[in-house]
């Protein structure tokens, strides 16, 4: 049912409307399966919080993620007194106070994400010249959106022959191959609570995912909601098929 | 059967204002021929568009800050904070979409049946004018959330204004406001945004009065010749229209609720930033085809006058074709070129979202030379020499009793 509609579904979609845009010089992505894929497709909690370790472990010394709170991670599955744990392991600035200090203190679950840089000139001075991007949309912002950034976190691999890279890296699937981001994951740069085993390919894959929930918090309730309006209206669409059919078969 | 009430107060309101009467003529015993297909339902589909985007857009304009250090952030709080906000949002994104799909394909049909020739030409021309300001409308919506695809695609299409002569770097800096697109740019944007649809409103009040006197055509293309030829608006079309809603709903949330970024860029979730150009600067797909006609233009001013020139022969049609058969039913020529034009068209749109290098440039300049060949050769000089139209029937209703 699921394989029927969602062919349905892509078929509608090639039909209405043509490729709008240049494929320019990227490399095909690998074909990946998500658990947030098709007609009913939701997150899947386990990895979000998996990705989300990834990120505060290793993406958050470079990466911010402005658009995201403390609150927002209700939705991987953690309760209010988690929340509150995490969030107190971050300090943000506040203030100013009766003073007028600025002033320092632990994060609430209401507070966002603190940035690791002041601000993009102090981040791009100290990663070569270029600020890392907010990563609240990148699963949204590129081609491919998670499985781009899931194949770039694990396309690294050595130039061919003759191709200079200077201080970057070279990325099979970042356009143009010559990416300024080091290879951020290496076997084991977490330790996953849950004793699932970080394998680079593991740990792209819940990060990615935690990223799309980061980009798209609203995709269960938006497929949720569609279900029932999709039944609503082919309903209504019937119903009114079959009162036209009644009301022309008088007329000759 | 004219409108009668016995009901004093309704009749106290109609002595003095007939408005339910205007109703009663208009959306009930309003004849249209009997013979419509479906292709006749794309105009109250793009009449239901219309509305959709009006309320969703007075909605999210409750919760939208027009300015360039707030706008980006104030779109994903709608997506993210605000109650349905991605609701809301997504159903004006994919809305103005499905708004262009229903009005392609209400123009692509009124070009086949030959809607636009006498006694039709300002019902066409109007129509021509809502199509403008639609456009005008898209852009200046696509621009508001303040991403990259916005304001790079604000920086090109209104540099395409330097390029009249002389005052043309003036008039630039006056729509900008200021030197570059910056924070004036887009409140005036927002503004105007605001403002285009309900003029776009007013139009189809126009649109539809002129249509309302001159009746529709039909798949045959003559005219009701009586009672037997039509039937009344309620219940026949009321009811086909409600049917045609349906379906046109059940595609458009497939889009909404499975695919809401489909036709959108990804470039627009990144913030705008003056510093860094994207690598392909493309517009939202329904300008492709006018996009892929400026880009043909070697010269800069001859390209936006192809472009605009593109839609001012849309206005001038009535009188370039000069065949008195409105339907293509009828005639052999034109129906096989109305193909070709339509084909060409999509290829016009493909071409417009290719990076404007190689083949694509020649390309691009084939299929622009022949829109206007279409237009200014083929249907007002070749058409004629060329074509010998069908029989008409003699009736609408002996048509049908035939078929």
């Amino acid at each position: 049912m699921k394989k029927i509609l969602s062919g349905l579904f892509a078929a509608a979609l090639g039909f209405a409307t043509v490729p709008a845009y240049s494929a320019g010089d990227a490399v095909p992505l690998p074909k990946y399966e998500w658990s947030f894929d098709g007609v009913f497709g939701t997150y899947d909690k386990a990895s979000l919080q998996r990705g989300f370790q990834v990120y505060k472990e290793v993406c958050s010394a470079c990466h911010s993620l402005d658009l995201i709170a403390f609150r927002n991670l209700a939705d991987l599955g953690y309760n209010v007194d988690e929340i509150k744990a995490i969030a107190s392991e971050y300090t943000v600035e506040d203030g100013p106070n009766d003073e007028g200090e600025m002033f320092e203190r632990n994060a609430i679950a209401s507070d966002y994400f603190p940035s690791p840089f002041p601000n993009e000139k102090a981040a791009a001075a100290s990663n070569g010249g270029k600020a890392p991007p907010d990563l609240s949309l990148m699963a949204k912002a590129r081609v491919g959106g998670p499985s781009f950034v899931r194949a770039l976190l694990t396309g690294y691999e050595d130039a061919p022959e003759g191709f200079e890279t200077g201080d970057l890296s070279y990325n099979k699937y970042f356009p143009g191959h010559l990416i300024a981001m080091a290879p951020p994951l290496s076997e084991d740069s977490v330790e996953y609570g849950d004793g699932t085993a970080a394998t680079v390919d593991q740990m792209a894959a819940d990060v990615s995912h935690f990223m799309m929930w980061a980009a798209e918090p609203k995709l269960e309730a938006r497929k949720n909601t569609g279900v029932k309006v999709m039944i609503f209206l082919i309903i209504f669409t019937l119903v009114m098929y079959a009162a036209k059919r009644k009301v022309f078969a008088k007329v000759h | 059967m004219s409108f009668k009430t016995n009901n004093k107060v309704v009749q106290w309101v109609e002595d003095r204002l007939p408005l339910i009467s205007m109703g009663h003529h208009t959306l009930y015993e309003y004849p249209m021929p009997k013979n419509l297909n479906y292709l006749w339902n794309f105009g109250s589909l793009a009449g239901f568009a219309l509305v959709t985007m009006i309320v969703t857009g007075i909605i999210l304009a409750m919760q939208y800050t027009p300015h360039v250090d707030m706008a980006f952030n104030s779109v994903e709080r709608i997506m993210r904070d605000v109650n349905n906000g991605w609701l809301i949002r997504y159903i004006h994104m994919n809305m103005a979409s499905f708004f262009f799909i229903a009005v392609y394909i209400h123009i692509m049909r009124g070009l086949y049946y030959g809607s636009y020739k006498a006694p039709r030409e300002l019902l066409w021309q109007l129509g021509v004018v809502i199509f403008l300001l639609m456009m005008a409308t898209a852009f200046m919506g696509y621009v508001l959330p303040w991403g990259q695809m916005s304001f790079w695609g604000a920086t090109v299409i209104t540099n395409l204004f330097s390029a009249i002569p002389v005052v043309g770097e003036s008039i630039v800096t006056w729509l900008w406001g200021g030197f570059s697109v910056d924070n004036p740019t887009l409140n005036r944007f927002f503004a105007l945004h605001y403002l285009l649809p309900f003029i776009i409103v007013a139009v189809v009040v126009l649109h539809i009065v002129a249509l309302h006197t001159v009746t529709s055509n039909n798949p045959l293309g003559i005219d009701m010749k009586g009672p037997q030829d039509s039937l009344t608006f309620q219940p026949y079309y009321t009811i086909k229209d409600l049917f045609g809603l349906g379906v046109f709903l059940i595609l458009f949330a497939g889009f909404l609720f499975w695919a809401p970024n489909y036709m959108g860029h990804p470039d627009n979730y990144i913030p705008a930033n003056p510093l860094s150009t994207p690598a392909h600067i493309v517009p939202e797909w329904y300008f492709l085809p006018f996009y892929a006609i400026l880009r043909a233009v070697p010269d800069k001013l001859g390209g936006v006058l192809a472009m605009f020139g593109a839609i001012a022969v849309l206005f001038v049609l009535p009188w370039l074709d000069r065949s008195k058969i409105r339907s293509c039913k009828f005639r052999p020529v034109a129906r096989v070129f109305f193909w070709i034009f339509l084909l060409n068209g999509l290829f016009l749109g493909y071409l417009g979202g290719k990076p404007a290098e190689g083949w694509y440039v020649v390309a691009s300049q084939i299929a622009t030379a022949y829109y206007f060949f279409h237009f200014l050769i083929l249907l007002p000089v070749i058409l004629p020499m060329i074509e010998r139209p069908r029989e008409l029937p003699s009736s609408i209703h002996e048509a049908v009793l035939k078929s």
